[in-house]
């Protein structure tokens, strides 16, 4: 009984970590550019370019490292669209990032219908050309081993890794942004430019630069969506996910580890989902499944409202610098 | 930098010019996967408006990117970015659904007005509530109206597979609505003057499109209430001072973009399907957002650009039947690049031009 409630358990934090990598991923995007002072609603379309640039690649050369490396590559070209249209240009940033996610919806399907003849997918992948689960030592061993061995082997060994590499993520970009320089002088840039400016450092170049981080992890996050985690690229396979890590973002308050235990609760609330379905709870009922997709959005607009909490937003996020002004 | 240009520079040319470096890099795309772009654009143009149905085709699509270009048209002019109509427009056809599957016992003439109203009610409080949050609560419309897409979308979907799905279908829909609970197509008018229009789902809501983009003009240019509106958009803190009250102004705008949103479902759940299906927006919401961009905020710019996604839409159908290598969806790559070019980069060939006009100016 407790055995079953344990396997239980494991197999519900394993999912969870599962689904919450790209979400993490893109949150740790999105906070590069909110905190330089770039609005991103494109994040999105940046996972979706390179989750296609991914799984075309790895298809084409077998390797799921040369995937990787082109869904970045196609990523943080798309962040150097965003870029040159809301810093050089002066653009509106939100229509930029909306043109970003219109552009990628449209772009993967098609080249993907031409090149693979697939209906706006790429051909599934074998295994070697995907990030596989890995085992870490000892996981086997040590299975039988109650509770702890269990967790180890259920929990934490398993996973791709991208999922590994995500988890080292997480305290390299909260160092990067609250203990090195450029982390200062980012953080600066996203709440009072002119500051910046006249302490004579460019205030181009440095979001410039943010912009390419916020590619660079969105590419993974896409890899991840069609490599590791998926075997293909499927047209709107990102559905979503870089909105919810916007919303996990700012449910995080423009914070590092906030926005990861925020992503976290939405993969949660994933996970449990698809474990909930039809099953009625004692006093409740049966809770509809959209109740529970629909929560992390809600809860985003109730605390973006101030009823739970309050999320200020980086003071210059979303106006373009101007010099003269 | 305003003013250096000439006005005809500024309101036609330099919009020209965007559009066809959108239209320009769109070729490049269909070069890429090795299709010639001017055949392509022969078969596209004949498949927009070369035979009678694809008329009825292009006219029905640019009906819905009337409307939710008009709705993100309105919003702008107060400032404000509406990325909600997809989701208001989606929740304003549980509205009109309501009206004509309950009250169906009531005549054609009093079901089918009050479903109009309940779409644009519907749709208006959508769009009202991120207003209202945007206005008294201070959180911002754009992620506001993110979230309330998908809150749509999820509402939608336990309405259409819980409370409204007809159980006799497989899918989750409704069933059809009684034919005079409907908006008449062009087809049944003809049939009923004894003419048979070619087969399209044209229906009367076109006409209400451009009542509707009538009604933004008189209403934005024409009224107090469109005063304050664009005074709010231009400088909310002049407005304050104005005796305006920006609030007040916000909500209202956000409520007449989502109501405007909103009758978008009048086209397509009244007039083109008769019932309501899952996902019945199709992603037009967002069409709105470059067709807006395209016309400039302006009905008569709206109306134009949204012939041309349009017919867009029908001669891309068209090219992706006739050439196997293309599909459909190389119309959304259009729509983001058109975004992109007539929206973030507006300004992108603003200085060329001044310096050749002033070049012009300085010669003459």
């Amino acid at each position: 009984m407790i055995d079953d409630a344990l396997a239980q358990a494991v197999s519900l934090l394993a999912s969870t970590v599962r689904l919450a990598v790209p979400l993490v991923l893109a949150s740790l995007a999105g906070l590069f550019a909110e905190r330089s002072g770039v609005v991103d609603i494109g994040l999105e379309g940046k996972m979706l370019s390179g989750a296609f640039a991914a799984a075309s690649v790895a298809h084409l050369s077998g390797s799921p490292w040369a995937g990787l490396a082109a869904a970045i590559a196609v990523s943080i070209a798309l962040a150097m669209v965003h870029a040159y249209a809301c810093i050089t240009q002066r653009g509106n940033q939100v229509v930029a990032g909306m043109a970003i996610n219109v552009l990628a919806v449209g772009l993967t399907v098609v080249l993907a219908y031409a090149w693979f003849n697939e209906g706006g997918n790429t051909p599934a992948l074998p295994d070697p050309a995907r990030f596989k689960a890995i085992v870490l030592p000892l996981a086997r061993a040590l299975a039988d081993v109650p509770v702890l061995g269990r967790v180890y082997a259920g929990l934490v060994s398993g996973h791709n890794v991208i999922v590994y590499m995500t988890v080292a993520l997480i305290p390299v970009v909260s160092f990067a942004v609250f203990r090195t320089r450029f982390g200062l002088r980012l953080r600066a840039v996203g709440e009072n430019p002119h500051a910046v400016d006249t302490a004579g450092i460019s205030v181009a170049a440095l979001r410039y630069r943010a912009m390419v981080a916020c590619g660079t992890l969105c590419g993974i996050a896409g890899a991840y969506l069609s490599i590791a985690q998926g075997a293909a690229f499927q047209r709107e396979m990102t559905a979503g996910r870089g909105f919810l890590a916007l919303a996990a973002l700012i449910f995080g308050k423009w914070m590092p580890v906030p926005a990861v235990l925020a992503c976290l609760l939405f993969a949660f609330a994933d996970a449990v989902q698809g474990r909930l379905q039809g099953v009625s709870l004692p006093g409740i009922g049966v809770v509809p499944v959209q109740a529970i997709q629909a929560l992390p959005y809600l809860l985003t607009v109730l605390l973006l409202a101030g009823f739970v909490g309050r999320a200020v937003a980086p003071k210059a996020s979303g106006i373009p610098y101007n010099k003269e002004k | 930098m305003k003013g250096e240009l000439p006005r005809w520079v500024d309101l036609g040319l330099l919009p020209a010019v965007n559009l066809l470096a959108a239209l320009a890099l769109s070729s490049l795309v269909v070069l890429a996967i090795g299709v010639n772009p001017l055949a392509a654009l022969a078969i596209l143009v004949r498949g927009a408006v070369g035979y009678p149905e694809a008329w009825g085709y292009t006219l029905y699509y640019a009906t819905n990117f009337v409307f939710t270009g008009l709705a993100v048209a309105v919003a702008f002019h107060a400032g404000l970015f509406n990325i909600g109509g997809e989701g208001q427009a989606y929740v304003a056809g549980l509205g009109a659904t309501l009206v004509c599957l309950g009250l169906d016992a009531l005549p054609g003439f009093l079901v089918v007005p009050l479903a109009i109203l309940a779409a644009a009610a519907f749709g208006a409080a959508w769009g009202a509530i991120p207003g209202w949050l945007q206005a008294r609560r201070g959180s911002h419309v754009v992620i506001t109206t993110i979230m309330f897409n998908f809150l749509a979308s999820a509402l939608m979907t336990y309405m259409l597979s819980n409370v409204l799905l007809d159980p006799t279908y497989g899918s989750p829909e409704t069933r059809h609505f009684a034919p005079h609970a409907t908006v008449w197509k062009l087809t049944d008018i003809a049939a009923r003057f004894g003419f048979e229009a070619p087969r399209s789902p044209l229906n009367a809501a076109t006409l209400l499109a451009l009542a509707a983009a009538a009604f933004v003009w008189v209403y934005v240019w024409r009224t107090r209430a469109g005063y304050a509106l664009r005074t709010v958009g231009a400088n909310e803190q002049a407005a304050r001072y104005a005796g305006i009250d920006p609030a007040r102004t916000i909500i209202a705008a956000m409520a007449i973009s989502g109501a405007l949103a909103g009758l978008m479902a009048v086209n397509e759940v009244m007039g083109s399907q008769q019932r309501m299906v899952l996902a019945f927006t199709g992603g037009y919401g967002f069409v709105g957002i470059a067709v807006a961009l395209m016309g400039r905020n302006h009905p008569v710019g709206v109306c134009l650009a949204a012939l041309l996604f349009g017919a867009l839409y029908q001669g891309g159908s068209d090219l992706a039947f006739e050439i196997s290598t293309i599909n459909r969806d190389l119309v959304i790559v259009i729509q983001g690049l058109v975004i992109l070019f007539c929206g973030a980069l507006e300004n992108m060939f603003r200085p060329a031009l001044a310096a050749f006009f002033a070049r012009e100016r300085a010669a003459a």
